[in-house]
């Protein structure tokens, strides 16, 4: 069991039989009053954040959450494959669990997974990925007024709206949270 | 491991780098990373960065001008012991246990047996310790600035805060970027006042637990079922009048307590309801607490035991009566007002450092 001399972010806790994991927290003691720890809990398996005040002398359960880098693999189907590098172990992960990113991610991407009771329930990637663009139009001269784009397609397969000089064979950024072009790569 | 203070190139940052963070120069990796700590003096791999040591050059001169304050005004710097058998025995404090006794969580036990021996104008600057206490305005190792005046009532006690935090901080105290005007005269506001204009809550102290708790709630507030008298109070003014107390440009003097938040002080003397203390706040920060010096020796021993059995009650330890302050008390204390006043907070004030780990020498995550 945790006290709240425990508290810190990141931390994992259940509450009512939900993972939660600590974002923020603040001590609190009035001169003559009770202390207590104000802290906000994020639902890990919905994101829903909560705030609680957790006194002085309160427990709280930990939860069997863990944390582990794991490498992507290969899509199957609706599923994606993952392997922790440290013991080769596999992983089936659904795409849902992923969201819209899914369609971002290449062969060995390097992503942090979280398992609650074993089973994972959240799949981070890292903020941006590097992909080649493997079709697009070539944008049309004269037509640069304000901000136009034209689709482009990656290597992973992800359509993504690309400013108009950008070509097949460029290696482009994109942020996965939003799935937005960020800029234009040189090769190394 | 080389030293370099200037023009430090890092080739590889860590892209997470945040200012403050202790990064190792041949390898970019961050070496340490505590929020609100910054690198320490003694580290192998950095020299103390300038706000850092700024900050230290106003601590050291915040306790030249604290100690030639109280010089020039005729009191008398004394050094009791910060090892006790029994150390305050407030209901939500906890003592730290060390040899045969306790750190004290403050120095005001023996600091009225000396008041009781004859001294009449006493001030000390010491550590103080409270265990299990760290946040932006807690450390568990903390320095007080606590004094007396016996033959004097809390208007003296007033005039003194306002005086030595005018002198400390200048015509504003700093929080974060705001100015807080801190000078004399402050802003005086009574307890009762506070909560019936900022929570809608109105405090007898006479009132049971369960009347306060209905009045809390009804005023919108969430407090737990079958709270005491003191967590129903605390629920609303943190949530109510404290955020307007932070909110004011200017420093107020919290005054005229309900008994049950009586502590050690004496409550007056046509108004049982109503004890005779004050808070000190400036920007929000809880600076200071003041009394009327309870002197009774039988309603003391009373509020002690009273203590013990609460502490008892809740599973916290329980520490043994003061006997001989008991008896200083029996002997006859003056009538006394005295003040306990956070060094490190009236520093934070001094240079607007948002975190108490930013004033301390060494903070508990430096040790």
């Amino acid at each position: 069991m945790y006290d709240t001399s425990d508290i810190r972010k990141g931390l994992k806790v259940l509450m009512d039989g939900n993972p939660y994991t600590v974002i923020e927290f603040q001590f609190v003691k009035p001169g003559k009053g009770a202390a207590f720890t104000r802290t906000k809990f994020k639902n890990l398996l919905t994101g829903a954040v909560v705030e609680r005040n957790i006194r002085s002398g309160e427990k709280l359960e930990p939860a069997n959450v863990e944390t582990r880098d794991m490498q992507f693999l290969y899509k199957e189907g609706n599923d994606l494959v993952f392997m922790d590098q440290s013991n080769y172990e596999q992983v089936t992960i659904s795409k849902d669990l992923i969201g819209s990113a899914h369609d971002l991610m290449k062969d060995n991407l390097p992503c942090t997974v979280v398992f609650f009771n074993e089973r994972p329930v959240d799949v981070t990637l890292p903020t941006f990925v590097f992909l080649e663009v493997t079709a697009s139009e070539p944008g049309v001269k004269g037509d640069t007024t304000g901000n136009v784009t034209k689709p482009a397609t990656v290597e992973t397969g992800a359509t993504v709206a690309v400013p108009l000089f950008i070509k097949v064979g460029e290696t482009i950024k994109i942020d996965t949270r939003t799935h937005e072009y960020v800029e234009r790569v040189n090769k190394q | 491991m080389r030293t370099e203070l200037f023009d430090l190139t890092i080739t590889n940052p860590p892209r997470t780098w945040r200012p403050g963070q202790l990064v190792e120069i041949e390898t970019g990796r961050i070496l340490r990373d505590h929020a609100g700590d910054y690198p320490a003096p003694g580290s192998e791999v950095m020299r103390l960065p300038l706000p850092r040591l700024s900050r230290l050059r106003a601590r050291a001169s915040a306790l030249a001008t604290t100690r030639a304050f109280f010089v020039e005004r005729g009191f008398l710097e004394v050094e009791t012991p910060l090892l006790v058998p029994s150390p305050g025995l407030e209901i939500h404090l906890d003592a730290i246990a060390a040899a045969d006794g306790y750190l004290i969580t403050s120095p005001e036990y023996q600091m009225k047996r000396l008041l009781a021996g004859g001294c009449e104008k006493i001030f000390q600057i010491c550590k103080c310790f409270r265990a299990n206490e760290r946040g932006a305005h807690h450390a568990r190792e903390f320095t007080m600035i606590e004094w007396y005046r016996a033959y004097a009532d809390l208007d003296a006690i007033v005039t003194d805060t306002q005086q030595l935090v005018h002198a400390v901080c200048g015509d504003h105290a700093r929080v974060g970027d705001r100015e807080i005007d801190v000078r004399p005269p402050w802003q005086r506001l009574t307890v009762r006042d506070a909560m019936a204009r900022w929570a809608n809550v109105q405090v007898d102290g006479s009132e049971p637990a369960a009347d306060l708790v209905r009045a809390v709630r009804e005023a919108g507030i969430a407090v737990d079922d079958g709270a005491a008298w003191d967590d129903a109070f605390f629920a609303a003014f943190l949530a109510r009048v404290e955020p307007e107390l932070a909110a004011l440009d200017h420093a107020v003097i919290l005054e005229d307590w309900p008994a049950p938040l009586a502590a050690l002080a004496r409550r007056k003397e046509h108004d049982a309801k109503t004890a005779l203390r004050f808070e000190a706040y400036v920007g929000g920060i809880e600076l200071a607490n003041a009394f009327d010096e309870l002197t009774d020796p039988d309603e003391q021993r009373a509020r002690f035991v009273e203590d013990q059995r609460v502490r008892a009650e809740r599973g916290r330890a329980v520490y043994p009566l003061d006997e001989k302050l008991l008896a200083a008390l029996v002997e006859g204390l003056p009538p006394s007002a005295g003040i306990a006043l956070g060094f490190d907070r009236l520093v934070m004030l001094a240079t607007g450092a948002p975190s108490i780990d930013q004033v301390l020498t060494f903070s508990t995550g430096e040790l």
